[in-house]
């Protein structure tokens, strides 16, 4: 059939003149997929988080189910403790992880951006952990970390530290042990995304700076960091964010444990309405999640003065 | 400040007889300050991967620090008597479906907000940035739910759609950007050409794009691949797992297998590696070429 149509169309003139117009349905055809996927698997979700926040709702209790009103949200404020314990916990993560990230990523991407023998080998050797997954990276670092193979056994054998160390079951480490596990993986991201950014500035600016005496730090300071700014916001954002919400990492390496220590916002609400098929609530904790992300991204972007400048 | 202007005279004066490309500010770092630096942070990448080969390929309770004498006992105990096998099929399955669909869903909405103005335009791309806040991670359960009225639990289209669903904004983003960056007139010019509008984006534009979906099929891929907990929720059967719910369940064995770990875990970084170096050129292309400038 539509062949049929195709062929009985006239054919070049006409069509050369539906082609130059611009057709009033096409773009609402072209956005329609990647809209109704949106719409059905995102838009339609976060409908019915809000909706159940209002609500109990716990399959296992079958007979609190029903309205609720802001009752999840009175006790997640007045009587919640974990619910601030892990949001002290979400918050110190993503300050600690995105602030070294950028700090390592800068630096990298500034070193490896310069000419030196080795530098596409160099390269593609300390953006590997870019592509690592979290689970993988879980893996390596519990390799790493185990007690009686791990990384401690050798520190042991040359006098460091004592035999049977676990950084991960103790409490006193398990944070900079899990820090550093993450910051292997996510200083590449920062690195490659400045590292692109890097490759726009002009070169020109440079040799000017150079004319005029500017010393190499110098011209960091006044060239290459007021030309990544936007970059910078806006990749520190973007992870910001993803750290928040990423539990991947966490949840394979320490399981929010020990004791509780490394438990994320996230990764209660998963444990709320996974383990504990408290729905409602957990519903009512991701509403409060999501505002919390909104408040601090608008903060940031204002504070930062975002694009403000240049346009 | 006397001291610091002082030099350059000095340097303005050799400069005719050197090469134009050392008078690059850039170049003028004295190498230490590069290989140092880059020697430690190379230390500390590398580490874990050998750690992870050594434990791969040396033989069970041995603590010796070079995989030697070797052995691939570890790689055939965990393809399959841990089913690895079979996850890699999955994940390879849900990988490349998810670039596919990821791919041509951008290209045509990206296409669509870089060369028209509509009226919900604006709308659709605050829409679209407003996604990156929101975390699949916490929308878990709503979308368990949708899944099994759909009756897709336990199969792997649901793993692939939610994957596909949570790329396609950032990957639209940036396609849109790709395109802009080919100037309409070179379309225009086709058309005048006799091309249809399909036509001439095919044959002129999407030859241009090939960098920029390079670096966005191979980000849509490498995402699937890795992602860990729509597999982990959507799949129960074990039979229907991907690479990153297997290695979770050795982790989380009483007594973690540490060789079989570390066996799955190359297994699950192959891929990812091959396709990482393939890309490694395209991706700053890519990059530098829509996404960071906006």
């Amino acid at each position: 059939m539509a062949q049929a149509a195709a062929v009985a169309k006239p054919p070049a003139p006409p069509r050369r003149r539906r082609a130059s117009a611009t057709p009033r349905r096409l773009p609402y055809l072209l956005i329609a997929p990647a809209a109704l996927l949106m719409l059905g698997f995102i838009a339609y979700p976060v409908i019915s988080v809000f909706y159940y926040s209002l609500q109990n709702f716990n399959p296992t209790k079958p007979w609190r189910n029903g309205f609720a009103g802001f009752d999840n949200f009175v006790q997640i404020f007045t009587k919640d403790t974990q619910f601030w314990d892990t949001l002290t916990f979400s918050a110190k993560w993503v300050i600690v992880e995105v602030g070294l990230q950028l700090l390592f990523g800068l630096a990298l991407a500034l070193i490896v951006n310069q000419t030196f023998v080795g530098r596409a080998v160099g390269r593609a050797l300390v953006f590997s952990p870019w592509a690592v997954s979290g689970v993988l990276t879980s893996a390596i670092w519990v390799l790493l970390y185990n007690s009686q193979t791990g990384v401690t056994r050798y520190l042991a054998d040359m006098g460091l530290g004592s035999y049977g160390t676990s950084w991960l079951s103790d409490t006193s480490t398990v944070f900079p042990a899990a820090i550093v596990a993450d910051l292997w993986r996510g200083v590449p991201f920062f690195a490659i995304l400045i590292l692109a950014d890097l490759q726009s500035v002009s070169k020109d600016l440079y040799e000017a700076a150079e004319v005029d005496g500017a010393s190499r730090v110098k011209q960091f300071w006044h060239i290459t960091l007021p030309h990544l700014k936007d970059a910078i916001v806006l990749s520190t954002l973007l992870r910001g964010v993803w750290e928040f919400n990423n539990v991947d990492l966490l949840y394979t390496l320490t399981g929010g444990g020990p004791a509780g220590e490394t438990t994320t916002l996230p990764l209660y609400i998963a444990n709320t309405s996974v383990d504990a098929h408290n729905f409602g609530y957990a519903s009512a904790l991701t509403t409060v999640a999501f505002v919390i992300l909104l408040f601090c991204s608008i903060v940031y972007l204002r504070l930062s003065k975002f694009g403000g400048e240049e346009k | 400040m006397i001291t610091e202007i002082a030099p350059a005279p000095e340097r303005v004066a050799v400069e005719p007889a050197r090469p134009r490309k050392n008078r690059r500010a850039w170049d003028e770092a004295p190498r230490w300050q590069i290989y140092v630096p880059l020697s430690i942070y190379l230390l500390f990448t590398l580490i874990p991967f050998y750690w992870i080969l050594l434990f791969a390929l040396r033989p069970a309770g041995s603590t010796s620090l070079v995989p030697w004498p070797m052995t691939l006992d570890h790689f055939e105990k965990v393809w399959n008597e841990r089913a690895f096998g079979v996850y890699f099929q999955n994940s390879v399955l849900v990988g490349v479906a998810t670039l596919v669909m990821t791919t041509l869903v951008a290209l045509a909405g990206g296409y669509a907000l870089a060369r028209f103005d509509f009226r919900i335009k604006k709308a659709f791309m605050l829409a679209l940035l407003c996604t990156q806040f929101v975390p699949g991670a916490l929308l878990l359960v709503p979308l368990f739910e949708i899944f099994a009225n759909l009756r897709m639990i336990n199969s792997l289209a649901s793993v692939i759609i939610a994957e596909t669903v949570f790329q396609l904004p950032l990957s639209m983003i940036l396609i849109s950007g790709f395109i802009r960056n080919v100037p309409y007139s070179l379309e225009e010019a086709a058309w005048v050409d006799g091309c249809n509008r399909f036509t001439a984006f095919r044959i002129v534009v999407l030859p241009l794009l090939r960098p920029g979906l390079i670096a966005v099929g191979s980000f849509a891929f490498v995402h699937a691949w890795n992602h860990f907990l729509f597999a982990l929720m959507f799949l129960s059967d074990q039979s229907k797992q991907t690479i990153p719910v297997g290695l979770n369940t050795l982790m989380s064995a009483d007594s973690v297998d540490l060789g079989a770990l570390a066996a799955g875990g190359i297994i699950a970084a192959v891929p990812v590696v091959l396709v990482f170096a393939f890309i490694q050129k395209w991706l700053i292309t890519g990059f530098s070429a829509g996404a960071v400038k906006g």
